[in-house]
């Protein structure tokens, strides 16, 4: 083994990383939030009692989530605009993101609404709660948080594919990465640093994320 | 030049999926094997296997499997080790595999009561025996449900190696779009391959995990 | 000359092949209480549960201050107004204080201020006894003051009519007596309730009317003192043996 490691060049353009590291936690932020609305929309269309509801949204969360995140980026981005929607990297990246999310949340959200016992809810009804209202304010948050661990891991699997979307030429981390690797040949210093910096990333978003609930679900429990 | 897509372009894309088939086996059996001593060394009672093994999981799901691919494709040739791409992603892949299937398994090993253990040393059995006669069948069969959804990520997984220029299901379609200007549906035909890779798979998985709900 | 406020015509209610409810006939009077009782399975909750259609029913009528309550959910809101319910599992909500557990539905269904929603809730609170916990979760409650914070909650939606299935069964011996007493109390006030139990102190202390059902049917209807000393049936008196002697 006679090869000698140079980081110099990598660390000198710390200041593209950084702004790619900028772009995916932003990439991240926003498909998270929008993914995890329309997870939401989609756990209410899979419980509905209507049987069309339920069959699209099981068809739409299982297409989803047997077919590759690349794919999905590759149809929306290279297919769509043969349906005349004509999208830019960044935008068919948040799109595909939002999409791939929903289906996950979605699949998480389920199981932890599947958690709430019936009494919750019947007591709700007791009251002369809607079913809306049920769902809004007695089931939702204590659902949420039966399952906030697993949606938290998600979350974290989510920012780690944003990686992907570099092959669409958004630019976010990978991207920038492989700018850096364009110029100076140093592709596994270049690919290493990026490692490190998506691992702290992903810690990053784990502690945040676990803040986050500490704030929003702090009520005791037995 | 152009051509339309239609049988033959269909047939190539097919034949991507050989490798995608192949290098999910590949990468499920050995990072299996590896992913096994892993979750062995993280559930046993010496202090710094476990911490070891904490990190090393921590470390393939922390980062991007891209990016894992990447530095094992040009980590290899710097230790010494020149292998074909096709050589290199099933490394990557197994090992990626290995990280996710040991924190998988290290949960089921600690899900099987404490009691097991106490009643197999009580016996007078050794570790090896406790663990491959008493614990193991046990997790294996409350890890059944995971590492079966594993499997889907992982085929999944096999998408990357289109970025690293190796031609199976994903980059066959890459190619196939590029020569027919049909991307959308060559798109969907790749999906809908994925699709019917990975269904099973998923089906099989949460019939699994109700039977395990259903015995408690 | 009293005034009729639920009444049940030919109720029955089958769980899949299982016929639950049997013929039920039952009329109510406004402020009367009344205690229903026998042996478990014998579908005492579930006559409760279709008065505020948290069951449906397959056969027959019920008829709650005028409001019918049909096949599929007809009239159900105007019912749930009217009636409120106390659970054996209380089923207070986690992640809402003892005060948002009472201000949730007067605010969302009266569309009451904060203000008012508050008042109303330490109002009923204060005639429970509960007053100072109001800021607390309900993990922070023992058994029996989760049980008077549920009271509180259906009073704050000023129903007509209280359900209680079980409300002290889940309890430790000790707390039975606070409940009770709040029962009492609001039994003294005047409201009608219906109370599934086994308390026959209870029974005795407030009953107009004690009905002992077995096997989805009304057995056996009478005030209490009749009731316990000259039982008709056969079977309510080997239920009341069983219940007297332990
Ligand atoms: N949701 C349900 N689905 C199917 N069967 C049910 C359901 N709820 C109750 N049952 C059955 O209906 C019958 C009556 O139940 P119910 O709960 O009304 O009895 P109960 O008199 O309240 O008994 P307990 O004293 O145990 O509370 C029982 O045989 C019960 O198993
Ligand atoms: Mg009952």
């Amino acid at each position: 083994m006679n090869y000698t490691f140079d980081f110099t060049p990598i660390f000198q353009a710390w200041g593209l990383l950084a702004q790619g590291a900028w772009a995916t936690v932003y990439i991240s932020a926003i498909s998270m939030a929008l993914g995890l609305v329309f997870g939401i929309v989609l756990t209410a269309l899979r419980m509905a009692p209507l049987a069309p509801l339920r069959a699209f949204a099981i068809g739409y969360i299982e297409l989803v989530r047997n077919t590759p995140f690349l794919v999905q980026v590759f149809f929306i981005y290279f297919g769509m605009p043969e349906l005349g929607l004509r999208l830019n990297a960044m935008e068919a990246a948040i799109l595909t993101m939002t999409l791939n999310c929903s289906a996950y949340i979605a699949e998480i959200v389920r199981s932890g609404v599947e958690s709430i016992r019936p009494g919750q809810i019947e007591a709700g009804k007791a009251l002369g709660l809607s079913t809306p209202d049920v769902y809004r304010f007695i089931v939702f948050r204590p659902a949420i948080r039966a399952v906030y661990p697993s949606l938290c891991s998600q979350f974290v699997l989510m920012m780690l594919n944003t990686s992907l979307v570099a092959s669409i030429s958004a630019q976010e981390l990978t991207y920038a990465a492989q700018m850096i690797d364009n110029r100076t040949f140093r592709s596994f210093e270049v690919y290493f640093v990026l490692g490190a910096i998506y691992l702290v990333l992903s810690q990053l978003f784990s502690v945040g994320l676990s803040m986050i609930g500490r704030v929003y679900f702090s009520y005791p429990t037995k | 030049m152009i051509r339309t897509f239609g049988f033959p372009e269909l047939l190539f894309i097919l034949d991507g999926a050989k490798w995608t088939v192949l290098m999910s086996l590949a990468a499920f059996l050995f990072g299996g094997l590896l992913g096994l001593l892993v979750a062995l060394a993280r559930t046993s009672k010496i202090r710094p296997a476990r911490f070891l093994a904490l990190c090393y999981i921590q470390l393939f799901q922390g980062t991007p499997l891209l990016i894992q691919l990447f530095i094992v494709y040009f980590g290899l040739p710097i230790i010494g080790i020149r292998v074909e791409l096709w050589l290199a992603l099933i490394t990557g892949l197994s090992l990626h595999a290995s990280g996710f299937l040991a924190e998988i398994w290290r949960g089921s090993i600690q899900a099987v009561p404490e009691g097991q253990t106490e009643a197999a040393r009580a016996l007078g059995l050794g570790y090896i025996s406790r663990m491959r006669d008493v614990v193991l069948p046990q997790a294996f069969r409350i890890s059944l449900p995971a590492t079966v959804g594993f499997m889907v990520n992982l085929v999944k997984g096999t998408a990357l190696a289109a970025l690293l220029g190796l031609t199976e299901l994903t980059r066959a379609g890459q190619l196939m779009s590029n020569i027919t200007f049909e991307p959308l549906k060559v798109y969907a035909t790749v999906g809908l391959v994925y699709f019917a890779i990975c269904l099973p798979l998923t089906l099989v998985s949460s019939r699994l995990e109700r039977r395990l709900n259903a015995r408690g | 000359m009293s005034q009729t406020t639920i009444h049940m015509n030919d109720v029955n209610k089958w769980f899949g092949t299982m016929h639950v409810l049997r013929d039920i006939n039952l009329t109510v009077n406004k402020g009367e209480h009344l205690v229903l009782c026998g042996p478990s399975g014998s579908g005492k909750s579930t006559l409760i549960r279709c008065i505020n259609a948290l069951e449906e029913i397959q056969g027959g009528t019920i008829e709650v201050n005028g409001n019918v309550l049909g096949k599929k959910g007809a009239n159900v809101d105007h019912v749930r107004r009217d009636v409120g319910m106390v659970f054996q599992q209380f089923n207070l909500f986690p992640h809402l204080t003892v005060l948002q557990n009472c201000m949730l539905a007067p605010r969302r269904i009266h569309r009451i201020s904060e203000a008012e929603a508050k008042d109303k809730a330490m109002h009923f609170l204060e005639q429970v006894h509960i007053a100072e916990h109001g800021h607390k979760y309900p993990a922070q409650l023992s058994g029996g003051q989760q049980q008077r914070v549920a009271i509180a909650r259906a009073l704050c939606m000023g129903p007509q009519i209280m359900l209680f299935d079980e409300p002290t069964s889940a309890l430790d011996p000790e707390m039975v007596k606070e409940v009770l007493d709040t029962m009492v109390g609001l039994a003294d006030q005047g409201i009608t309730m219906i109370c599934v139990t086994h308390e026959m102190g209870f029974a005795r202390a407030v009953a107009h009317r004690v009905i002992f059902m077995d096997r989805g049917e009304i057995i056996e209807t009478a005030p209490p003192t009749e009731f316990f000393g000259n039982p008709q049936h056969e079977r309510t008196r080997a239920f009341l043996s069983q219940i007297l002697n332990h």
